[in-house]
């Protein structure tokens, strides 16, 4: 685990180093909080993915459920008010991702065609309510959701480092931490062991679920409509910070804490290339190269075990 | 339970997997504080037939009877809570998790936090346990902490046994548990299998090794095909007749003779 301990934290201050140096405003507070605000969303689609892969798993479906989820509370919002919409928008985060789960714990399908499977027909479904259109006039409190601020800190960045203080007791504080790292290890030792194996595996996707539909909330208020296409890229965000900490794919190795560190480093590349004017277009294909080089890496790492 | 009744009774267990009939009718009886020695060739049924005993696979047909009750598996959980305990012939361990994690799955230790909402793991209770666990087997191991996948082959299989032995076992099953130690380290399993016994607590042993079965067991029992073969007190048979029954050579109506008690 020496990436996670020293050789990411190394390249987290050469980044900010190098930032700094490019563009003074890169220290300024006022980036800082932007930086933060930015990360937020990644944070929550970050932590549930990196739960999911620890238990053997990973999800493509969560930039296309984003869209579906902030159609879907947009238009509960507009019907019926500020709470039910947002509440509307976290259960459907839960459904989903407990139908994820029900398809690979129970059907057995594998996560790649799964959340394949969901990614598609999230698009249809967010396209049929939202006839391609931005769905607007939401309640006027709703902004503050993704805009306020809490003791001067952005108010979506509290609830990331929430989310992350939780998920990562749960994850190494609690049985259902423990039964989601042996599942990843090791399925059948697990099962073999009297853990309900897909009970855990369900609940697992359903707490990501859970954070997908947060996110989507919080990014909805932040774009003061709803939208099919809002989560856009954010399936390979979440991914990356995951594997960029350390996380294997697929092997049940790797933290919490890892990916609060992919998260940093991924929000402070982005925010640095944006205000050395690197187009977002060559920022997809860094992203492309930095996703498989870090696979590679961590597979050319842990060869033979 | 009646005095002299047997502790666990399978009786024509059947188990298919699709095309593959594993098991075609074994039956297999094991008293309090036994050690029966299960044999057979390869692919005779003889992991299949102790997996339905542990409630990992459910039979087709037959039926598990538990000191007089029949009982019916559907997880390990349950099996585990008669204190039925096995060793998997692929050790069934999970590689990232440590020692601790691997001998406590699936009964960790938990610490109230807040009563009835939260319990956390507790990890120091848990770590001398095992600690305590590992002194008492007589195993060496540098680091309880470390994950098993760093391990070396026999210090994975120790870890396997430790975990089925510790833990008021009634039944232990040993799928090959000796398959990838050294000599000195066999010795030590099969003393503690008579260590178990004198606990009064059963075991069954699959080996490949005649040599093992017929220094600790005190029955025999051949699989082939699926079916009891034979089946009799270790003092009266012989290793060259066990191999006979294994192979199936020159048996011909007497293997029936012997299935059919
Ligand atoms: N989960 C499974 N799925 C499909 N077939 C299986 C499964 N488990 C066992 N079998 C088949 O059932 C038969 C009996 O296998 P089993 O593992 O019980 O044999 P065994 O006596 O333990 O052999 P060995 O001495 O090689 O361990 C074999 O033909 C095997 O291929
Ligand atoms: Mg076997």
């Amino acid at each position: 685990m020496t990436w996670s301990r020293v050789g990411l934290p190394a390249v987290i201050v050469l980044m900010a180093l190098t930032f700094s140096v490019l563009n003074p405003n890169f220290y300024s507070a006022l980036n800082l909080r932007n930086v933060a605000r930015q990360s937020a969303i990644l944070s929550l689609t970050a932590c549930g993915q990196t739960m999911v892969v620890l238990s053997g798993g990973f999800d493509l479906s969560v930039g296309m459920v984003i869209g579906l989820i902030s159609v879907a509370a947009s238009l509960v919002m507009v019907e019926t008010g500020l709470w039910t919409g947002m509440l509307a928008g976290v259960l459907m985060g839960v459904g989903i991702g407990a139908s994820n789960g029900v398809m690979v714990a129970k059907m057995h399908l594998p996560p790649f065609i799964a959340t394949l499977a969901m990614l598609s027909a999230a698009r249809g479904v967010a396209l049929i309510l939202s006839g391609g259109l931005p769905i607007t006039d939401l309640p006027r409190d709703f902004r503050w959701l993704g805009a306020g601020q809490v003791l001067t800190l952005p108010l979506p960045a509290v609830i990331a480092a929430i989310v992350f203080v939780g998920c990562h007791l749960l994850m190494k504080k609690t049985r259902f931490g423990r039964y989601v790292y042996a599942i990843g290890g090791n399925e059948e030792a697990a099962t073999y062991a009297g853990v309900p194996v897909a009970r855990y595996k369900i609940s697992v996707w359903a707490l990501h679920g859970l954070l997908v539909g947060v996110a989507a909330v919080v990014l909805t208020s932040r774009a003061v409509s709803g939208h099919a296409t809002l989560g856009e890229g954010a399936e390979l965000e979440s991914i990356a910070a995951t594997v960029i900490g350390g996380t294997a794919l697929g092997r049940g190795r790797g933290s919490i804490a890892n990916t609060l560190l992919g998260v940093v480093a991924m929000g402070i590349l982005t925010n640095g290339l944006n205000l050395v004017n690197v187009s977002t277009y060559y920022q997809m294909v860094a992203m492309g190269v930095i996703i498989a080089g870090a696979v590679y890496v961590d597979q050319w790492r842990h060869r033979g075990d | 339970m009646t005095p002299g009744a047997p502790l666990v009774e399978m009786r024509g267990i059947v188990k298919a997997f699709g095309a593959v009939e594993a098991l075609r009718g074994a039956d297999l009886t094991l008293g309090v504080a036994e050690v029966l020695g299960l044999v057979g060739d390869n692919a005779a049924g003889k992991s299949t037939l102790m997996k339905i005993l542990t409630g990992v696979h459910r039979p087709d047909a037959g039926e598990i009877v538990f000191e007089g009750r029949a009982v019916a598996f559907h997880s390990p959980r349950d099996s585990r809570a008669l204190g039925i305990e096995m060793i998997y012939q692929n050790l069934a361990l999970a590689p990232n998790l440590d020692v601790v994690g691997n001998v406590f799955l699936g009964r960790e230790r938990t610490k109230r936090v807040l009563p009835r909402v939260m319990e956390w793991l507790d990890e120091r209770r848990m770590d001398a346990e095992t600690r305590k666990i590992l002194d008492r087997l007589k195993i060496r191991m540098d680091s309880v902490r470390a994950p098993v996948a760093r391990l070396s082959g026999g210090q994975q299989q120790a870890v396997a046994i430790a975990r089925a032995v510790s833990f008021n076992a009634r039944v232990v099953v040993m799928d090959e548990p000796t398959a990838s130690l050294a000599v000195k380290e066999v010795g030590k399993v099969l003393a503690l299998v008579s260590e178990l016994r004198a606990k009064q607590v059963s075991v069954i042993l699959i080996s490949h090794r005649l040599q093992d079965v017929f220094t600790v067991a005190d029955r025999v029992m051949v699989l082939r095909g699926g079916r009891g073969a034979l089946d009799t007190r270790i003092g009266d048979t012989t290793m060259d007749e066990v191999v006979k029954y294994i192979v199936g050579a020159d048996t011909g109506g007497l293997s029936h003779l012997a299935s059919g008690r």
